[in-house]
């Protein structure tokens, strides 16, 4: 089973992609699971969301605290928030920012990943909204998850033109780290 | 088996308060009424669209303005012979006890989905189950899921139990607040054809009708009181088989069992077996499993029906076992016992059958539940195996630092 924990910000979508993603690892014929961290949420403030991906189907209820991957929404949420936290030694994290890995400078033993999500987002969707991005990124970080199952999912969920442009830019997203990767 | 992953095809990914929403639908209310207003779910909300989208035909939707007025409406409804349907949580359900026992007595078999959340004071939004438990002697049959298709597959089931003329008793359907109505997966949408095939039109003997006047509910003095109260009770006996006898029947026709009263899981050859109810019995199979593959005999008793209580299917299930720990997501303030530790300690006396059986009050208005904790959990039953009991009943994890 694989584990992931998104961090982002209220209203940042980050339920929305965790659900996504787990849509998506579905379709990929894997069982899933989706929530968030229950909470009191403020737009704003510090949010995560979490997604379980298996071979089986999932029985397990507690909350994630060994992520084999994290996402992280808002690079300005590493001031705050200890996003490596409990991560595996050999899990990812994919962070959107400009900054490169190195700058960052994160503590953890885990592999760091930076993709510039918003400058794809405000490049195609013309809005800042990384959520759905940062999905193609991690596809193309990780392989546990195909990209063409992302961009359905996506694209099932919202309907005509914004469906068609998130789905762009999960693409370039995932060209990108690929790139970065080879 | 709960998740069958011969179903694979036909699951989609959906939330758990749509699963149910969705369940509700396709058991054909005639009213559904609602508070939509924190703390709620989004059950109310996926139904209002359900309406709004002419996809409930024969049902009225009667927005209210306080949950004692939901469950008040329901009352009305039910009395006329409409299948009647709300969901509701935590501080809501507590507004509606005095109009539970209300539609127990009449003997009104409305159905509501309550997603399990902890009560104030202090104020806390997220899961435990003193809600419910706190409403266990309405009158209202209880039944607790254990994942999020039981928790859709659990509506149909308690209609037809609760609607049986044997029963006429309103029903909880319990899921656990947020880590089932707010989680996503894959889970198989009830099909309308075999829940029309399952479920049989609500058609009971004696209805509200001014062509046929009759009262509900009227006075009963010390004369009379007692038999009705009696029958009540007779009337939770009788559900005893018949949970047992639909949920097979829903097997036979939908694929999946989840249970009866009871569900067993490697409990034949346990030395030590775990008691629990909802979604924690998802973490205790996964440590179990590991247990198991250590050769370890651990096993896990699912307790389904809370009320009627299953006393005599309890019994036979543990009393082989050499300890029994018990979960409880609430407690008996002045007891220090969890509702469900207290009432399996009490079928085993006088049953001749001596088993040691702890229990620990755990999750709290929502404290995580990881699979440490149920390991030293077992860890401690099967202390108690070996060499007997030091504490019967405890909170799992206080912070000592915080008191």
């Amino acid at each position: 089973m694989k584990e992931i924990r998104i961090h982002g910000r209220g209203g940042q979508g980050s339920v929305t992609a965790a659900e996504m993603l787990s849509v998506a690892a579905f379709e990929d014929g894997k069982f899933s699971q989706a929530f968030p961290a229950f909470g009191v949420e403020r737009r704003g403030a510090p949010v995560q969301a979490f997604t379980r991906i298996s071979d089986v189907p999932i029985r397990l209820r507690s909350q994630i605290y060994a992520p084999d991957y994290v996402i992280v929404q808002d690079a300005t949420l590493l001031e705050t928030v200890d996003v490596a936290s409990g991560i595996k030694d050999d899990g990812t994290i994919i962070i959107n920012t400009k900054e490169t890995p190195e700058e960052l400078k994160l503590e953890t033993k885990a592999k760091v990943m930076t993709v510039d999500a918003t400058k794809v987002a405000m490049e195609i969707i013309g809005r800042p909204i990384v959520n759905t991005v940062l999905l193609g990124a991690f596809a193309g970080a990780t392989g546990e998850v195909n990209v063409d199952s992302i961009r359905k999912a996506i694209k099932e969920r919202f309907s005509g033109k914004v469906g068609e442009k998130n789905a762009e830019a999960i693409q370039k997203a995932y060209d990108l780290i690929r790139e970065r990767k080879a | 088996m709960a998740i069958n992953v011969a179903d694979k095809d036909r699951m989609v990914v959906v939330e758990g308060s749509y699963a149910v929403a969705h369940a509700a639908k396709v058991c054909r209310p005639n009213v559904i009424s609602a508070y939509p207003i924190t703390p709620q779910t989004h059950i109310v909300e996926d139904l209002s669209q359900f309406i709004a989208d002419g996809e409930i035909p024969n049902c009225e939707y009667v927005n209210v303005e306080s949950e004692f007025s939901a469950i008040s409406a329901l009352v009305g409804s039910s009395a006329t012979g409409a299948r009647s349907y709300s969901a509701t949580t935590s501080q809501g359900l507590l507004l509606m006890h005095e109009v539970l026992f209300n539609a127990a007595g009449m003997r009104l078999p409305i159905i509501m989905t309550v997603a399990n959340r902890a009560v104030s004071a202090p104020i806390n939004i997220w899961n435990d189950h003193q809600d419910a438990i706190s409403q266990r002697d309405t009158g209202w049959l209880q039944l607790y899921a254990e994942d999020l298709q039981e928790s859709a597959d659990m509506l149909p089931q308690i209609f037809k139990v609760a609607e049986d003329k044997d029963v006429l008793l309103p029903g909880m359907a319990c899921m656990d607040g947020f880590i089932l109505s707010h989680v996503y997966a894959p889970l198989v949408l009830l099909e309308q054809d075999l829940t029309d095939e399952f479920l049989p039109t609500y058609d009971p003997e004696n209805v509200l009708d001014p062509a046929n006047p009759m009262s509900f509910g009227a006075f009963a003095a010390p004369d009379t009181y007692e038999e009705f109260r009696f029958l009540q009770e007779q009337a939770m006996q009788k559900a005893l088989p018949k949970i047992e006898a639909v949920a097979k029947e829903f097997g036979e026709i939908y694929g999946r069992f989840h249970g009866g009263l009871i569900d067993e899981y490697l409990t034949d050859d346990a030395e030590v077996i775990i008691m629990a109810m909802g979604s924690i019995l998802g973490t205790i199979k996964d440590v179990v499993d590991e247990y198991r593959a250590r050769g370890e005999k651990i096993g896990v008793l699912k307790v389904r029906s809370f009320r009627p209580f299953p006393q005599e299917q309890i019994r036979k299930a543990i009393k082989d076992a050499a300890a029994v720990a018990v979960f409880d997501k609430n407690i008996s303030l002045g007891t220090n016992e969890g509702a469900l530790f207290t009432e399996t300690k009490s079928c085993m006396y006088n049953s001749r059958c001596d088993i040691p059986i702890i229990g620990y009050t755990v999750g709290h208005g929502g404290r995580d539940i990881p699979k440490e904790s149920v390991a030293k959990i077992i860890e401690e039953a099967k202390k108690v195996a070996s060499s007997g009991i030091t504490v019967e009943s405890q909170f799992l994890d206080v912070k000592e630092e915080l008191l």
